[in-house]
């Protein structure tokens, strides 16, 4: 099966910036590994049903109690920017739709 | 011979009878370490103060009658994939350099209630992507049998610390095959438990539905101990598997007479080297001789798993991989908005691996593409589990090569990414289907490289998983050492 | 041509669990930045999310109020795109299985009541709070963006409507009943001000008689409903205005503006249609059987819909049982204690919704802290049924027993309220007014009937204005009749 992998929009959906040389390789790295990977069509599997979770485990809740949260500190000690008890980042282009 | 070649159960004994302490144990284990790592580069860190401090703390427990058990006072490695409160953990990625973690992962906890003694984080391809170790943001680690040529990987790091003496034992994981891979390339043992026996919480993820945690050793017996310390419940990971825990020292010593030992016809042929078949048919004809009945049993889906599992990897590893953006941890590329300055930090941070398969798994479950490849592999994985079950009523459990080939020189694979994600052929179907599998050290080719045997076992089945590889690893009466190991 | 509006709201409601969603720090509100945060919250390498029993337990009650079909099997899925204030870049919601579909909510508006199809509700995470500075305060000199993630985790229901509502005012109506369900099941503040309930707007309109939808645009940044109201309004008109000039709409995202009353266009973040869902592979799937589900629905309040219903099968005028069902818990209380002690009910709820509410709103006090009770409202309507005091007279009494002053009883006496209601005191009044007005008399028995109202007024007037007007208008005619 040839995939025609439009790399540029992938790379955008992905947050990486990669130039036009680097698409390019890739693109052709994912078409060849991808024609491997179509051979999953050979199989196959009208009425099966996919498998997210191995083990078959259901619901797996924890009880509504709280539990000491981290100390803000030493969260923000690992942070690239932070000001005033908060992270810090570049203006965001874009908002939330 | 050094204490640093000592098996754990030997270890243990010893510390236990007064012989020697763990502050002797951990100093030849550092200094094996200093001795080697230049040249084999298993560790990203050493925590070279932590272990020496920990081990006088055993000391000092046991001198009081409170040792806390078997694994008390024991060097141990962690990959560096595992988080470890106040130590670096860096998923051997540039984007991850000097990232302290604030918590524990669950095995580290176990493992210091345990008493173990923690040496240091190993190598590791970049978010335990690879095969062969060689994908570090920080440089390869080589095999202690032959420099030239990959430990293999994942954790390759892990792997060969144990197999060189800087680690008695180690943890890695396994996501399609990268504890059971460098096991069998290093000579080791390796194990995957089954999916949800070991918490995956402080595991820095690759793809969450198939990683798991094992243990690597020099022994079935210490691969067993490591294993019952870190596995059981924890209620911080909701795949956790809530219900027996069975204790498997007595399998060990149980024997294979009258067991059904199915031979996977699909694991075999084109692409396997002839070293590696022969070692696994004389071990075949030895688990015969021993009163296993021997079963031909056949899994087509399996010729296919690698295309499923090259779908399902990426794809959930491209949404784990998501939150490496610069802006709570790690390292940031600047940018004048949050959008340039994610997509720089994660091109510069991630190495081409990462970013190959981050791309792989975007596309695989965009629009348009996701019914052809991410939902197609899931059903894949669907009929693989259901041939895997049919497999297991003729045979309580199945036996493979761990890899097709001994360890491959440095070089030979990195700029072919389909031949290298064939290496992990035989190990990753067990990963879809979430079964447990253990790599046992039977031989070697003709170079003295050592070949591993996979013994797969169906889910919650570790019990007979290690009779059967504690009599292959009887039978096959591995003894042999790499060379930069004996040291002493 | 006339135009209809098409309109579906997408409502999310904040969940006031103790913990978080998927983790165990407190859900607060109005906390110091980043302290209620852990690693799974900040989405920091190698940490799970773990589901919160009590939020499946109040997205059931939420379904079933809603008369939703609750999955006996749903999934979480991962909804994948990149934004500062997500920690993982993806958030953990639900896909093509939710907890609750198909379900409905009517809705009163304007006397008149429609019923709103409920499409789905479905469980999922809330993001952190982003806010943007400029350049003043800040190290670099430079725009930025401050990042708190204490709301990060918050357990969320998305509660999304069918395009069944045609006016601002139905959509108005609709976002206040189901704020009134939620509030009422305790399951969240529900405080539009406060972001805990938030509401968004798909618009669209189309030639009125027509089948076929128009290009919808989704209104975001509604924070009353009365801005909810006024944000579709100005969009209809809008649609409308650029369809009549022959002008195509484009499907988008626009943004609300209390100050200048407008809508306009938002830049939306790249590839947001492309969420890349996938199954949450760190979450097992949620199954919900016949068991979970009784058990959650006898757990379920009386909702205002019902209550409503109730207060109207006991006289009450509907738009007092509408104040009432939706007033404070202890206010319907002492209405219901009211009734419970005799009183007529719908004199109860007058009092209730009227003095009483007002009369507390004015002391800044709680029920039980101004002296209120349900014998207290008994007594008070049936001190007024049996004549003891005017109407007027009672509104003093209910004040000062507000002050304290006593019980209604004491309280009237005190203040020397009490109507003569006396028939043998009253008779000695009437006499004397009878015998000082002979004119008045003589006119009414020669037929000028009206004239008796100026006989009650003398009386009234001798009496201080305490007499029973009622009594005195009976008494008087009895007299003159005889």
């Amino acid at each position: 099966m040839p995939v025609d992998i439009d790399i540029a929009h992938v790379a955008r959906l992905a947050r990486l910036a990669l130039d036009d040389s680097e698409l390019e390789i890739y693109r052709r790295q994912l078409s060849q590994i991808l024609e491997h990977a179509a051979k999953v069509q050979s199989v196959a599997t009208d009425d099966t049903a996919p498998t997210a979770h191995p083990l078959g485990l259901t619901n797996s809740f924890r009880s509504d109690v709280v539990q000491p949260s981290l100390d803000r500190d030493e969260v923000l000690s690992q942070a690239p920017e932070s000001q005033d008890g908060y992270f810090v980042v570049p203006p965001a282009l874009e908002v939330d739709g | 011979m050094s204490l640093a070649d000592l098996t754990i159960v030997e270890a243990g004994r010893r510390l236990e009878a007064g012989e020697i302490t763990s502050v002797d144990l951990t100093e030849a284990v550092l200094e094996r370490a200093t001795m080697t790592e230049a040249q084999l580069h298993c560790y990203l860190t050493i925590d070279r103060d932590g272990a020496l401090e920990s081990a006088a703390a055993s000391d000092e427990r046991r001198s009081q009658g409170r040792a806390l058990g078997p694994l008390d006072g024991i060097p141990v490695a962690l990959k560096d994939n595992m988080c470890t409160r106040g130590v670096e953990t860096t998923a051997a990625s540039q984007i991850l350099a000097g990232w302290v973690p604030p918590y524990d992962a669950h095995v580290v906890e176990r493992l210091r209630e345990a008493g173990a003694v923690l040496v240091g984080k190993t190598n590791l391809d970049e978010f335990a992507m690879g095969s062969s170790t060689e994908n570090s943001a920080y440089g390869p680690t080589r095999n202690p049998w032959d420099t030239d040529r990959v430990p293999g990987g994942s954790s390759g790091g892990s792997a060969a610390a144990v197999a060189a003496g800087s680690a008695l034992g180690s943890l890695g994981s396994d996501t399609g095959g990268s504890i059971r891979q460098p096991a069998a390339l290093c000579g080791v043992v390796g194990v995957k438990p089954t999916y949800g026996r070991v918490s995956r919480y402080g595991l820095i993820a690759f793809a969450s539905s198939l990683d798991q945690i094992g243990p690597l050793a020099r022994s079935v017996d210490d691969a067993r101990l490591l294993l019952e310390t870190i596995w059981g419940h924890d209620p911080r990971d909701a795949t956790s598997y809530p219900g027996e825990y069975p204790s498997l020292a007595a399998a060990l010593d149980r024997g294979v007479g009258g067991m059904r030992i199915g031979v996977v016809e699909e694991f075999g042929g084109e692409g396997y080297e002839k070293a590696v078949e022969a070692a696994v048919s004389a071990t075949i004809e030895r688990l015969a001789g021993a009163g296993a009945e021997i079963v031909e049993v056949s899994i087509p889906t399996a010729q296919v798993a690698l295309s499923a599992y090259y779908l399902i990897a990426p794809a959930e590893a491209s949404a784990n991989l998501a939150r490496f953006d610069g802006v709570r941890y790690g390292n940031r590329v600047p940018g004048d908005t949050t959008e340039e300055m994610m997509a720089r930090t994660r091109a510069a941070g991630f190495g081409p691996e990462v970013k190959r398969r981050i791309l792989l798994g975007t596309y695989a479950l965009s629009a348009g593409y996701y019914d052809a490849f991410y939902g197609k592999a899931q059903q894949v994985r669907t009929r693989l589990i259901q041939e895997f079950r049919a497999a297991y009523e003729t045979a309580d459990v199945l036996i493979s090569p761990t890899s097709p080939t001994v360890a491959f020189e440095l070089g030979a694979r990195v700029d072919d990414p389909l031949s290298m994600y064939l290496s992990d052929v035989c190990t990753l179907p067990v990963n879809l289907t979430g079964d447990p599998a253990i790599s046992v050290p039977v031989g070697t080719d003709d170079a003295g490289l050592p070949i591993g045997l996979q013994v797969m076992a169906p889910a919650l089945g570790e019990e007979q998983m290690f009779c059967v590889a504690a009599e292959v690893e009887r039978l096959a009466a591995f003894d042999a050492r790499p060379p930069l190991g004996d040291a002493s | 041509m006339s135009w209809e509006p098409v309109i579906g709201i997408e409502t999310h409601v904040e969940l006031k669990t103790d913990s978080k969603m998927f983790c165990g720090c407190a859900v607060g509100f109005g906390e110091e930045p980043n302290t209620n945060v852990c690693p799974v919250c900040l989405g920091l390498p190698g940490a799970l999310p773990v589901t919160n029993q009590r939020a499946i337990e109040w997205i059931t009650a939420i379904g079933l109020a809603l008369d939703c079909q609750i999955s006996s099997t749903s999934v979480f899925h991962r909804k994948n795109y990149f934004y500062a204030d997500l920690p993982k870049n993806y958030q953990i919601s639900q896909y093509d299985i939710p907890v609750c579909h198909d379900g409905h909510l009517d809705v009163d508006v304007d006397g008149e009541t429609i019923r709103v199809g409920i499409e789905r509700a479905h469980m999922e995470e809330d993001t952190g709070k982003s806010r943007h500075v400029g350049g003043g305060g800040r190290i670099h000199q430079a725009e930025a963006t401050l990042l708190d993630f204490n709301r990060s985790g918050v357990p969320l229901v998305e509660i999304v409507s069918r395009p069944d509502i045609h006016s601002a005012a139905q959509a108005r109506a609709y976002a206040q009943e189901l704020r009134a369900v939620v509030a009422e099941l305790g399951v969240s503040d529900a405080r539009m001000e406060e972001g805990s309930i938030r509401f968004d707007a798909n618009v669209s309109v189309r030639p009125a008689g027509s089948s076929e939808l128009g290009t919808k645009v989704e209104i975001k940044n509604m924070n009353s409903f009365r801005s909810l109201e006024r944000a579709i309004d100005f969009e209809i008109t809008r649609q409308i205005a650029a369809l009549e000039r022959g002008e195509k709409l484009v499907q988008e995202t626009r943004h609300w503006d209390e100050e200048s009353g407008v809508t306009h266009t938002m830049r939306v973040k790249e590839g947001s249609s492309d969420y890349r869902y996938f199954t949450e592979p760190d979450l097992p799937p949620l199954v919900l059987d016949e068991d979970w589900v009784e058990r959650i629905a006898a757990t379920l309040p009386e909702l205002p819909s019902a209550r409503r219903a109730r207060y109207a099968a006991a006289g009450l005028d509907p738009q007092i049982a509408s104040v009432l069902s939706s007033a404070e818990p202890e206010l319907r209380q002492l209405y219901e204690d009211a009734v419970a002690a005799g009183a007529d009910p719908k004199a109860a709820a007058n009092w209730v919704t009227g003095d009483v509410t007002a009369g507390l709103r004015r002391l800044g006090r709680a029920v039980e802290e101004a002296f209120l009770s349900g014998e207290v409202i008994a007594d008070l309507v049936k001190m007024v049924t049996d004549g003891k005091i005017s109407s007027s007279a009672a509104k003093e009494v209910l004040a000062g027993v507000m002050e304290g002053e006593g019980t209604p009883a004491e309280v009237a006496e005190k203040r020397d309220l009490l109507q003569i209601s006396d028939s043998s005191e009253l008779e000695g009044l009437i006499a004397s007014v009878l015998e000082q007005n002979p004119d008045a008399v003589e006119r009414y028995r020669s037929g000028e009937a009206k004239v008796i109202g100026f006989l009650v007024g003398q009386v009234m007037k001798t009496s201080g204005g305490k007499a029973d007007p009622k009594l005195v208008n009976e008494l008087l005619r009895r007299n003159l009749e005889s």
